[in-house]
């Protein structure tokens, strides 16, 4: 782990790793696993410890041979989807990874060169909710619309701690499965996305979704200035009025080598962008991490592994936080 | 339609008979005469007066749409954590209200309950009127209703929402032919009883509907089978229909819709506002089309002892839902809000006006009359309503991560929307019954007077005892000459073939 001192000279950091990794790839076709998550798959006992190394090696999956030799049958069995493969059709079309999977992999394109994925270190967080009035402002939401949220949450000492909640990005969305008209679908880097010209409205993925993370669009005295852009999935704004909208994970910003909005907003370098194929993840005080020696040093967790959604937001843990003591709801 | 042939067309059952006599008017001409009145004549000025009232709160619901069109779902008091409420309430209240006139009138088919008669078209009539105002309901819960044809072409099998769609649409065509099909010999008649048309356009109407129906043998045959069958259909569509619009939620992980319960919970409150309903609807149109005749305290009695013990078994479930998740504790939030917190009130209400009252007055001999019961089935159909809000918002509002509560304000946009719905059930209804007959005139002749109590069929007699234990216990439904005094006593009508068509 090596500190920087401002955050442009870590994204340089990124993306000579990116590079590195990309040259040492068994056939040069894009990114498709890194030499040290090669090297670190080894047999692991603990649960949760192993299906961090088996989510993580997929990169490996989708470059082929890499599959058999890690975990053989049981890990090809496992979510397919979640492998990163690109969707289908586009943001514009049917809305991506349904019922794709292993099939739509082997005859794919070049796979993505990312899988972006974010880690909160609840350690440093201090709950200013700088993230949410960071992403608020960017995107132009109202007061009420948090994309990420900062909950206030008491640990088994009684000390109370912050929990930031961005979208989890999950691999098995909820809200994607009960959509009925495919307008929320997830993109080739793993980014769960709206189609707001799609949307109708029934805010079913509102009830599905365990995290609370959809914000609809409720009403019209929304005023928006003048924009260079029109709206898409990636940057939904303005958002529409009558439909549902959601973090983005600031696709467009971590494809230009941004950070997230959160994450650059973020004075105690708590939220960490990170990239599951090159398995590098940055904050906004310059820090690059290795992200799966990071996620496995500090054991990471995600926020309700019950729900078998995979979210792709890992959370650090302090001494007696627990991400459980969310679920328990305060009246 | 010209004002004078009026009073003439009102004579005409007797014509039918070819006996002008008055005095020798029998029970079928009478009832020819109760059922086809109301479609032709003049309307009186009651009846003009409650149509123009009841479309002018329709309209005013209309109103109150499009400006929820044009400022958003946040003028009917919806929120972030309050994002399923009244509409989505409305769905399935007015659609379960459906269910009971659907499944009464299906169930009292299949089991040959010759009483059914003068009520199945009423009863049939209030769930088809009901099941499409509770579908136009989806419209104001959509954020975007002018994409809901996206459904249907970006299908996503997957998706609850699109089994909804699947299973109500089935459901509202499967209510039209269920409506449909005993109206073929009915048209037939009143085009007979009307003879030659002054009207072409509602004669034509008839020809066209009633297939060229005589009531041959072969004829008989086959519209009873298909009806049979399409009874027999209409019973497990009704039970999916409210099983996938429960899965709507209990398919969520929210604590309180994800549950188990759900399926059976939705379809017994489904029937039983149902049939409440169809209790007032039998009771407003006895008064309002002079039926007082045919539709008697018997029917009444019978069918507040369906709805009573439908409400045993409602309270039942409810009870049951409450107890697996309070005791444990894990996912208490709801069941607390729901008893003591903030949505207690309405919960409370359901239980008073929803159980306690019905079950009183069914079981109470004094109150078990008309007036008693219709009041009760009043009841009935709000507090069902309301408890169905008590579904929908503690589950919705709760906090999934440790924020606070949220809730739901009423504002005057859903009110008025949902108090739109509600007229147009009496004003469908009352459209409807302008066109055409309020009673099935052909069953109500092949069942004969007082075959509704007495004359069985052989294959029906089991399933008539069983039903009828309660109401011949009490004894009041022995014989036609109970009710409130309107029943004449001319004593058992065999239809005889010849007068049929």
């Amino acid at each position: 782990m090596r500190k920087l001192s401002n955050n442009k000279q870590a994204l340089e950091e990124l993306k000579v790793i990116q590079a590195e990794s990309c040259a040492s790839s068994i056939d040069g076709q894009g990114c498709p696993i890194t030499p040290e998550l090669l090297s670190d798959e080894q047999p692991e006992s603990d649960e949760k410890d192993f299906s961090r190394r088996r989510f993580l090696s997929m990169f490996g999956a989708a470059a082929g041979a890499a599959a058999v030799i890690g975990t053989g049958i049981e890990f090809l069995s496992y979510r397919a989807y979640a492998q990163g493969a690109p969707a289908t059709n586009g943001w514009t079309g049917t809305g991506g990874m349904t019922g794709s999977g292993a099939a739509t992999m082997a005859s794919s394109e070049a796979p993505p060169t990312h899988q972006w994925a974010m880690v909160i270190d609840l350690r440093a967080c201090n709950g200013c909710k700088s993230c949410t009035a960071a992403c608020q402002k960017a995107h132009y939401l109202t007061p009420d619309q948090t994309w990420i949220d900062v909950f206030s949450l008491t640990d088994s000492t009684g000390q109370q701690y912050h929990m930031p909640r961005p979208c989890m990005q999950c691999e098995n969305p909820p809200c994607l499965h009960v959509c009925p008209v495919h307008a929320t679908f997830r993109q080739d880097q793993g980014v769960v996305l709206v189609n707001q010209d799609r949307c109708i409205g029934c805010r079913m993925c509102m009830a599905a979704c365990p995290y609370e993370a959809r914000y609809f669009n409720w009403n019209s005295n929304v005023t928006y200035p003048p924009l260079p852009v029109q709206p898409t999935p990636e940057f939904p704004v303005p958002q529409r009025l009558g439909t549902v909208g959601k973090c983005t994970f600031c696709v467009g910003n971590l494809n230009h080598g941004l950070l997230s909005e959160c994450a650059a907003g973020c004075s105690m370098g708590a939220i960490y962008n990170g990239d599951l194929k090159t398995d590098v993840g940055v904050n906004s005080m310059g820090t690059t991490i290795k992200l799966s020696k990071f996620l496995d040093e500090n054991d990471a967790v995600t926020f309700k592994p019950e729900q078998n959604t995979h979210p792709r937001v890992w959370y650090i843990l302090g001494h007696g936080q627990n991400l459980d003591a969310a679920a328990t709801a305060k009246s | 339609m010209k004002k004078e042939d009026v009073d003439d067309r009102a004579l005409l059952p007797d014509k039918a008979f070819g006996n002008g006599d008055h005095k020798e008017r029998d029970w079928i001409s009478d009832a020819r005469r109760a059922a086809i009145a109301p479609t032709i004549g003049r309307t009186s000025v009651r009846w003009r007066l409650s149509v123009a009232l009841l479309s002018l709160v329709v309209l005013a619901g209309f109103v109150a749409w499009i400006y929820q069109l044009k400022h958003g779902l946040g003028a009917a008091g919806y929120n972030d954590q309050a994002f399923w409420a009244v509409y989505i309430v409305d769905v399935i209240a007015f659609i379960g209200v459906s269910y009971g006139g659907a499944v009464i009138s299906a169930i009292l088919r299949l089991t040959g309950q010759s009483w059914r008669a003068p009520l199945t078209r009423l009863a049939e009539g209030t769930a088809l009127v009901t099941v499409i105002i509770g579908a136009l309901f989806i419209f104001p819960h959509l954020g975007r209703p002018e994409r809901f044809w996206e459904i249907l072409v970006y299908v996503n099998t997957s998706s609850p929402l699109f089994w909804d769609f699947v299973a109500i649409g089935t459901y509202v065509l499967a209510t039209v032919v269920f409506f449909y099909l005993p109206l073929i010999p009915d048209l037939a008649i009143v085009n007979k009883v009307l003879g030659r048309p002054d009207r072409p356009a509602r004669y034509r109407l008839y020809k066209a509907l009633s297939l060229n129906w005589m009531g041959s043998e072969r004829q008989r045959r086959l519209l009873h089978g298909v009806m049979s069958l399409v009874a027999l259909i209409i019973v497990p569509l009704a039970v999916s229909v409210h099983s996938v619009l429960s899965w709507a939620f209990a398919t969520t992980s929210r604590p309180g819709w994800n549950e188990t319960i759900l399926p059976p919970y939705f379809v017994i409150a489904a029937l039983y506002s149902g049939t409440a309903l169809v209790i007032v609807v039998a009771s407003a149109f006895r008064k309002g089309y002079n039926l007082q005749r045919f539709i008697t305290k018997r029917h009444f009695v019978r069918l507040g002892y369906i709805m009573a013990a439908l409400g045993l078994v409602y309270a039942y479930l409810t009870l049951a839902d409450m107890m697996t998740d309070g005791y444990t504790g894990i996912t208490t939030g709801w069941i607390s809000q729901t008893v003591t917190g903030r949505y207690a009130p309405w919960f409370w209400f359901y239980v008073l006006v929803g159980e306690v009252l019905p079950i009183v007055v069914v079981a109470v001999k004094r109150f078990r009359n008309i007036a008693g019961l219709t009041t009760a089935s009043v009841g009935v159909v709000i507090a069902l309503w309301v408890k169905r809000i008590v579904i929908v918002l503690p589950p919705v509002t709760q906090p999934l991560i440790g924020g606070h509560w949220g809730s739901y304000h009423f504002t005057w946009v859903s009110v008025t929307i949902t108090l739109a719905g509600v007229a147009a059930i009496p004003l469908g209804l009352m459209l409807l019954f302008r066109l055409i007959p309020v009673m099935s005139i052909d069953e109500m002749e092949e069942m004969g007077e007082l075959g509704s109590a007495e004359q069985v069929s052989e294959h029906t007699i089991v399933a008539q005892e069983l039903l009828s234990v309660g109401a011949n216990s009490n004894g009041h439904s022995n014989g036609h000459g109970n009710g409130n005094g309107h029943v004449h006593g001319n004593g058992i009508h065999v239809p005889e073939k010849e007068v049929q068509l």
